[in-house]
């Protein structure tokens, strides 16, 4: 038989007739498999995105805020994105490409993945670094990661519209508490990631510097936000407050290298 | 009429959503078996109740009550990509907020509605597209990724993502975010056991201590 480009991924019998395929992590019908589902994915974000614009249009909003909505979005997620990337990279070593680009393309956000993993490989008895060679364990990390944060995938399409029906009601009673109750949610939210900024000044006591870098991280991102505010004020220049996310997420992330060679 | 059309926009958003949801779930789910076919192998049970029972109960407990704290914030259709495409709270709710910021319009409208929806699908493609040429280049990327120089840019995503947020939100609601976020740095300050781990299951703890903040202090005339 003629040996083909595919021929190592299958294990052969003596007439060389394909018996079953050779387990790798990094076997092409992973990859396949894995690029069906984020296609499909893909035309999901597609589908609602043309949905969403076919709407806004009716509804009257103006070009120009779409065309900046799309560009300020798109910029601002290349960063943070390529942060998770870095996320394929680590869980690469053990579970090969294919499974850490499905896991962190879809659901999954770094730090459950990362977690998901190490708990499956621990189970089996395995390090993060050793590439898995038993198909058997590659399948058992790849059940606890699904099944382990599953929980959204189940539950989201059948009890989105009543907690959007409570939501609307709220507004619908009274519009300014439900302004308030909204900007609440977001409020309450960025609190706790601030004050997850601060859970390791404490150690400054103990003569650790390094609980401040996240701290001085933080403050370079707002004072770079508050100054792309007040210019764009000052110069009438819009495209600064559109880029003022992205500007002050890139900026204070830079910021890190040098505070972290100095106080890590 | 206006609002007829609203209701019919926002009843084919849910079902759509719906309909996505349940065949990508279903796609996500039988992957698992799908490989297991493949390969014909099966799990190594003892292995998977290990890594399930030390996983799924702690997951599944803040994944269900991330959806009740989420969805409001997200919108419908930004609801329904944000849990299929993950990365909510470090990438797609602060785009969708900052793109309503930057419209002027509020999030409880059907204009937010449609603006947040925007703003998490070309964020959910452009990740995407980010990781497949990632994925693609990963041979020659993997060093720079990795590199010493760059890790600590990537470890404080999150403080130079939040301290930005904070000034856009803060600034319009003074009176409002001391409470929470002084109730927050004293928590995560004294109490060890928060940290980037435990961060999640905190920020449902925020959003209803501070709507609970802002119903007082609105009864009390002072928002």
């Amino acid at each position: 038989m003629h040996k083909t480009l595919f021929y190592d991924t299958f294990v052969h019998d003596y007439d060389n007739e394909v018996i079953e395929l050779k387990f790798s992590v990094n076997h092409p019908i992973l990859f396949v498999l894995v690029g069906i589902i984020i296609a499909v994915v893909l035309g999901q974000s597609v589908y609602f995105l043309v949905k969403a614009i076919r709407r806004a249009k009716e509804l009257g909003i103006q070009k120009e805020t779409i065309r900046k909505t799309i560009s300020s979005s798109a910029v601002f997620t290349i960063a943070p994105a390529v942060s998770v990337l870095v996320g394929v990279v680590v869980l690469s070593k053990a579970l090969g490409i294919a499974l850490p680009w499905l896991r962190l393309s879809v659901i999954g956000s770094i730090t459950y993945e990362n977690v998901a993993a190490q708990n499956a490989l621990t189970a089996a008895g395995l390090s993060g670094s050793q590439t898995i060679t038993n198909p058997s364990i590659f399948v058992t990390v790849l059940f606890v990661m699904t099944v382990g944060i599953a929980a959204g995938l189940v539950f989201v399409p059948f009890v989105t519209k009543g907690i959007q029906g409570g939501m609307n009601k709220i507004g619908m009673k009274d519009k300014k508490w439900g302004e308030i109750f909204n900007n609440a949610m977001f409020l309450g939210m960025i609190s706790a990631f601030l004050g997850y900024v601060f859970c390791d000044v404490s150690d400054v006591f103990h003569g650790e510097t390094k609980g401040l870098i996240p701290v001085l991280v933080m403050l370079v991102s707002a004072v770079v936000m508050a100054i792309c505010g007040l210019l764009s004020k000052k110069l009438k220049a819009r495209w600064l407050e559109d880029y003022a996310l992205p500007a002050s997420l890139v900026i204070a992330m830079a910021s890190a290298i040098p505070f972290t060679a100095w106080l890590g | 009429m206006n609002e007829k059309r609203n209701l019919s926009y926002m009843d084919s958003v849910h079902r759509t959503g719906r309909i996505w949801g349940i065949i990508v779930g279903i796609i996500i789910l039988l992957f698992p078996f799908i490989v297991c076919l493949i390969f014909q192998t099966q799990p190594d049970y003892k292995v998977l109740v290990k890594g399930i029972l030390a996983t799924a109960p702690m997951y599944w407990a803040v994944g269900i009550v991330e959806i009740f704290t989420y969805v409001p914030m997200l919108g419908a259709g930004g609801t329904y990509l944000s849990f299929v495409t993950g990365n909510i709270s470090n990438l797609k709710l602060p785009c969708a907020i900052d793109a309503m910021e930057r419209a002027k319009v509020k999030a409880t409208s059907e204009e937010g509605e449609v603006i947040s929806t925007i703003a998490i699908a070309v964020s959910s493609i452009v990740t995407t597209l980010v990781i497949v040429i990632g994925v693609i280049c990963i041979v020659p990327l993997t060093p720079v990724l990795e590199s010493d120089v760059l890790k600590p840019a990537f470890d404080m995503i999150l403080p130079a993502l939040f301290g930005g947020l904070a000034v856009v939100f803060i600034s319009k609601n003074l009176k409002l975010s001391i409470a929470p976020i002084v109730l927050m740095l004293i928590l995560f300050i004294f109490v060890p056991a928060l940290n980037a781990g435990t961060v999640g299951i905190m920020v449902p703890v925020g959003v209803i201590f501070t709507v609970i903040v802002a119903r007082i202090l609105y009864k009390k005339g002072w928002l």
